[in-house]
């Protein structure tokens, strides 16, 4: 089932919580919500599944209005940042608590229910932890039968608000890949909400940035992070580091302390941003755009090493991010002077404030 | 091996000193003001003599009276559950203008000397009273009946009742009845099945509080009541009118029977509050 956001407002008080957000969710498709907090995610995902209703624009699902719909009546799964399980109920009674409410005439046989629980405690792989109660699972099994239960009453469209959110970073790990497979088995239309970049890009089909209630880009993860729209959405998708300056021809840019190559087009002040990874470090000068700067501080431990610096010009901090490789053949010290040149930079207006 | 410095055991360090002190004193405080007065009225029943401790005991007078005050009690008290449930539910949930006011409210049957409470109550109620005189044109008599007795107490009872539901309703999960909802609960499965299972215990323990409370409860009683032996006599009024004629065995006898039974209800709300406690923590370590 597709979702249609069309135009939706929503105020808080004096707050707009959501201004004007249109987007589409394609059958099928797994997409990320992703923004800081207050960015309005939460919100948008919760005006989805009918916990909050609009002050302007309209929710579609398969093109029919669900707009003035309860949630009970759209038939959605809502996973909850802290799960929100029902405490003094088995899992088993969890899961199976969709299909108790049904009506008379909707409600499976007890045989049926114990089948569709049994089988979903298999997908979410706690079939022995049928008896437990929620206070005696670790919070990962514990999202996992929030899961379950979601599923259980076999829902058009999934929503997960936060869903790894109350979890540490292992677990974390493990759940959202298991998620991403487990979404390749049942294709239910999903949209998950977060504020973890690094997250939404593994995970997500689709990728949508937002900020102040507003999408500030929709896009494939790689398309978001290869050409980001927006100022915002390069600074969140990934440190950066910032140069302020102003144009120069059409090409390069003039910054306080020497000109970078980058395609500009007219404002008086512009801001180039460089990835630390695009950042280049190295012992000798290497035409226009290398600058002079001295070692700060030395992070090799992880998969790249990190080498914060402060360049000599004006005493701004940057960071550049190197291979393990490059870093050994560097052989920096603390203190010593080093040029850096970025080997890309995207350059913005200065008026976009981030 | 075995030197006396290995099996010495470290004391663990303490900001305020003195555990034998404060446990010394609280258990000889106890004893002089709760338990002393207590054994004195075995102490003086025993003096009655089986047989006559059960001919003062079986007087149909004071079995009547009994009977009114736990009845009474039982009935007030379940009538709180129900109001004392749904002014805690307003009071934990909702955000009103006046509402910190309503919050002192409930504490009003606490603070209030009862005798004050049983007066106004009468004054109300009463056949010139501004309900009780509507009531009574409608065929409800509620001064000098077990009504007004029952009114008295569940009167007396509300806080109990409020005040230890209304903590576990906020510490209630609001995005549990979400869930419920989303997974095509109505409002009644969603209370009964997700919110009611909850408080359960804090209920029950409000219940007997109320209950117990209703049982010891004179002040507030006697005024709407009127004392009408075999009618709405409740126990406490037993004992004093059985005082007033120097009968002091047969108060005591009273007395006894309504200890013991005051005792097992204590025990009973101990019990349940430890269930509910426990339960509240299981709440609490769930993140």
């Amino acid at each position: 089932m597709s979702i249609q956001v069309s135009h939706v407002d929503k105020w808080f008080g004096t707050y707009k919580a959501l201004d004007d957000v249109t987007l589409e969710v394609p059958d099928g498709q797994l997409l990320a919500l992703l923004g800081p907090s207050g960015s309005g995610k939460t919100t948008l995902l919760r005006t989805i599944a009918g916990f909050e209703s609009p002050d302007a624009g309209d929710v579609r699902f398969d093109g029919a209005d669900v707009t003035g719909q309860r949630v009970g009546e759209r038939h959605v799964g809502f996973v909850f940042q802290h799960y929100a399980l029902f405490r003094h109920m088995s899992v088993f009674e969890n899961i199976a608590f969709g299909l108790r409410v049904k009506s008379r005439k909707d409600r499976p046989s007890k045989a049926d229910i114990r089948d569709k629980v049994m089988e979903l405690l298999k997908l979410v792989q706690l079939e022995s932890f049928a008896a437990r109660k929620p206070s005696e699972l670790s919070g990962g099994q514990r999202q996992r039968v929030a899961l379950a239960r979601a599923l259980a009453v076999e829902p058009k469209v999934l929503l997960l608000d936060e869903p790894f959110g109350a979890l540490d970073a292992k677990v974390r790990q493990e759940l959202r890949s298991w998620l991403r497979r487990l979404h390749d088995e049942i294709h239910v239309t999903s949209v998950f909400v977060t504020h973890d970049q690094e997250e939404a890009l593994e995970v997500a089909d689709t990728v949508v940035i937002m900020n102040q209630g507003r999408v500030e880009q929709i896009g494939s993860p790689f398309e978001v992070y290869e050409h980001p729209r927006t100022p915002f959405v390069y600074n969140f998708l990934g440190n950066v580091n910032l140069f302020h300056g102003r144009p120069i021809s059409g090409e390069s840019l003039q910054t306080e302390f020497g000109a970078l190559n980058g395609r500009t087009n007219g404002p008086a002040s512009v801001i180039g941003f460089v990835r630390p990874h695009e950042l280049e470090v190295a012992r000798v000068e290497n035409g226009s755009s290398s600058m002079s700067a001295v070692v700060l501080q030395l992070l090799p431990a992880g998969p790249t090493a990190r080498i914060k610096l402060e360049l000599a010009e004006n005493g701004a901090y940057v960071e550049a991010q190197v291979s393990q490789e490059t870093y050994r053949e560097l052989d920096l010290k603390i203190g010593e002077q080093v040029f850096v040149k970025p080997r890309k930079v995207r350059v913005f207006p200065e008026d976009y404030s981030i | 091996m075995g030197s006396p410095l290995q099996t010495k055991r470290r004391r663990k360090p303490r900001v305020i000193p003195g555990f034998g002190l404060t446990l010394g004193y609280s258990l000889a405080y106890l004893s002089i003001l709760v338990l002393l007065p207590l054994a004195t009225l075995f102490w003086q029943s025993s003096k009655l003599g089986w047989s006559q401790f059960w001919f003062v005991i079986s007087d149909p007078e004071v079995v009547s009276a009994m009977k009114l005050s736990f009845t009474a009690s039982f009935v007030a008290a379940l009538v709180n559950v129900v109001f004392g449930l749904l002014v805690a539910w307003v009071l934990a949930r909702y955000k009103f203008p006046g509402k910190r006011f309503l919050d002192g409210i409930v504490d009003l049957p606490f603070a209030l000397p009862t005798s004050v409470a049983g007066i106004a109550l009468a004054a109300v109620y009463g056949a010139n009273g501004f309900l009780g005189g509507w009531l009574e044109a409608h065929g409800i008599k509620v001064v000098y009946t077990a009504v007004g007795v029952t009114l008295a107490l569940v009167f007396i009872g509300l806080p109990f009742v409020v005040r230890t539901v209304q903590p576990v309703m906020e510490e209630l999960e609001q995005e549990t009845e979400e869930a419920a909802a989303s997974l095509g609960a109505g409002r009644w499965q969603t209370f009964y099945r997700v919110i009611l299972p909850t408080i359960a215990p804090a209920l029950l323990t409000g219940f007997a509080l109320a209950f117990a409370r209703g049982v010891g409860e004179y002040g507030s009683v006697v005024f709407i009541s009127g004392n009408l032996p075999m009618k709405t006599e409740i126990a406490p009024v037993a004992i004093m009118s059985k005082l007033e004629q120097f009968n002091n065995p047969g108060a005591t006898a009273i007395a006894l029977v309504m200890l013991t039974f005051s005792f097992g209800l204590l025990i009973t709300v101990h019990f349940l509050q430890w269930w509910s406690g426990k339960r509240v923590r299981q709440l609490r370590s769930t993140p």
